[in-house]
């Protein structure tokens, strides 16, 4: 095994190129697992925790660019106001150790389904900037980057740069299913995004499906439904819940089944849609 | 391939390091320092936590070529000489320590929650010490401990 510690993007990049068979390591908390318990022998592991840039986030023209090697610790105390579904997530992952270490953009490059960074990425429209040394930067949207169970839409030669996204243009919630508060795989997740000014609320589904997912139908439900000037109706709230849930294509495994993850999800959606919606009503009326 | 890392504020030159090598691996085999546990290697109990860089990771889950030209600090670093860490001696005043197996993961990660939040909430404590496992105490008396230690360094600062 080689171990390759590429010190610029330049370097990584070329690096990635030269050895396509080589496995990036960030916080190492999936790849580590892996190597630990002989699942995986790679022929090298590419270190890309020394690429200073990647640890980076800015702000440009009213759109985050986070660097892939933003851990969630970091991404919580300091993008918690700006991206609050996402911090929320992030705070459900693992323990403090965990979070202190595992990244964004490790969680991407794994496109486990249920990797609770997905849901809040794709309920507020983010898209991953991957790019190679051959062909230069390509943006993928969250909706287009999960392709199976454990597959992303990454070529061989290509790098997770950064993820790209709005900062909340109105409230945001996730919500998780697990046996305890911290260490657990999700059972099932849901997100929501309110986005007011486009009348839409944006959402994302987690480990209820071969891949992370956004219930289209339930969006396009409520856009034609909401009355973004009125309370929330207890039978439109439901209704997504059941159009979320019906998004899903879950499995019976060791964490749950089925139909207890259909059934969950469909109250994990009505709840987050509840409160994102009495948040929303609660600013609205302070303004007015 | 060779690995230059600090551990406890000594330069440290490793020789024959394994490229899929974990950083516990390194401090407890290679450098004779084997206070950090090795239990699940997965990341789940907390007893490998050591400083990188001043930050509590897990030692089992940091490939030992990451901790390149970085500093750790593992649970044989906090004690001044003879002289505990307040968080060590809490640990052994409030009986929190059986077996002890978990002990140093958890005063690794005690002392940095106290360094950050000089007097944390229970909740709070319950949240800094979710990832470190304990089989024999059933967490009271480690609860009492860090309530104990965050209290005297409060009083001393
Ligand atoms: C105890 C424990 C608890 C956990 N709990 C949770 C949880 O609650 N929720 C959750 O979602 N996850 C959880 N995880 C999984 C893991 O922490 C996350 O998936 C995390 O986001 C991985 O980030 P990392 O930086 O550590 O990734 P790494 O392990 O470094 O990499 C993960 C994958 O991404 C690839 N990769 C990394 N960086 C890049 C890049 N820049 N470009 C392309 N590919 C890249 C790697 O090759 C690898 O395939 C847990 C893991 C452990 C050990
Ligand atoms: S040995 Fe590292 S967390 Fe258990
Ligand atoms: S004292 Fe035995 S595991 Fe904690």
């Amino acid at each position: 095994m080689d171990f390759i510690r590429a010190t610029t993007w330049v370097d990584a990049l070329a690096a990635k190129a030269a050895q396509p068979g080589a496995v990036p390591i960030q916080g190492g908390t999936d790849v580590m697992v892996e190597i630990n318990f002989d699942v995986r022998r790679p022929p090298a592991l590419l270190d890309l925790t020394p690429v200073a840039e990647l640890a980076e986030w800015s702000e440009r023209d009213g759109v985050l660019r986070i660097g892939a090697g933003v851990t969630y610790a970091r991404l919580i105390a300091e993008l918690g106001d700006r991206l609050p579904g996402l911090a929320q997530a992030s705070r459900t992952v693992g323990s403090s150790q965990i979070r202190n270490r595992g990244t964004v953009g490790g969680n991407l490059g794994a496109a486990s389904p249920a990797g609770d960074a997905h849901p809040p990425l794709l309920a507020g429209d983010a898209v991953i900037e991957a790019e190679s040394a051959a062909r230069g930067v390509r943006m993928i949207p969250a909706a287009e980057f999960y392709l199976g169970v454990k597959r992303n839409a990454l070529a061989p030669d290509e790098l997770i740069r950064a993820v790209h996204v709005r900062p909340a243009a109105g409230p945001q919630y996730f919500a998780k299913v697990g046996t305890r508060n911290a260490m657990v795989i999700a059972v099932c997740s849901v997100a929501v995004a309110l986005h007011p000014g486009e009348r839409r609320v944006g959402t994302g589904v987690g480990s209820a499906a071969p891949t992370p997912l956004r219930a289209a139908e339930a969006e396009e439900y409520l856009a034609a439904e909401l009355d973004w000037d009125s309370g929330l109706p207890a039978p439109v709230a439901a209704r997504f819940g059941e159009l979320v849930s019906a998004a899903a294509s879950p499995i019976d495994d060791v964490r749950g089944t089925a139909a207890y993850r259909r059934h969950a999800l469909a109250v994990l959606a009505r709840r987050t849609l509840t409160w994102a919606w009495n948040d929303y009503r609660k600013a609205a009326e302070r303004c007015a | 391939m060779r690995l230059n890392v600090t551990v406890n504020g000594r330069a440290e030159a490793v020789d024959d390091v394994w490229e899929g090598e974990s950083l516990l691996y390194v401090l407890r085999e290679r450098l004779g320092l084997p206070g950090s546990k090795n239990a699940c290697e997965q990341g789940e109990c907390g007893s490998c936590t050591v400083y990188l860089d001043g930050v509590p990771v897990c030692a089992c889950l940091v490939a030992a070529g990451q901790a390149e030209g970085r500093a750790v600090r593992t649970v044989e670093g906090l004690a001044e000489g003879d002289r505990l860490d307040p968080v060590q001696e809490a640990f052994v005043e409030a009986g929190a320590v059986q077996c002890g197996f978990c002990t140093p993961g958890l005063l690794v990660q005690a002392h940095d929650l106290i360094e950050r939040n000089p007097r944390p909430s229970d909740a709070e404590i319950r949240e800094a010490l979710a990832g470190n496992l304990c089989r024999c105490t059933g967490y009271e008396k480690i609860l009492d401990a860090v309530r104990l230690a965050a209290a005297r360094k409060a009083g001393a600062a």
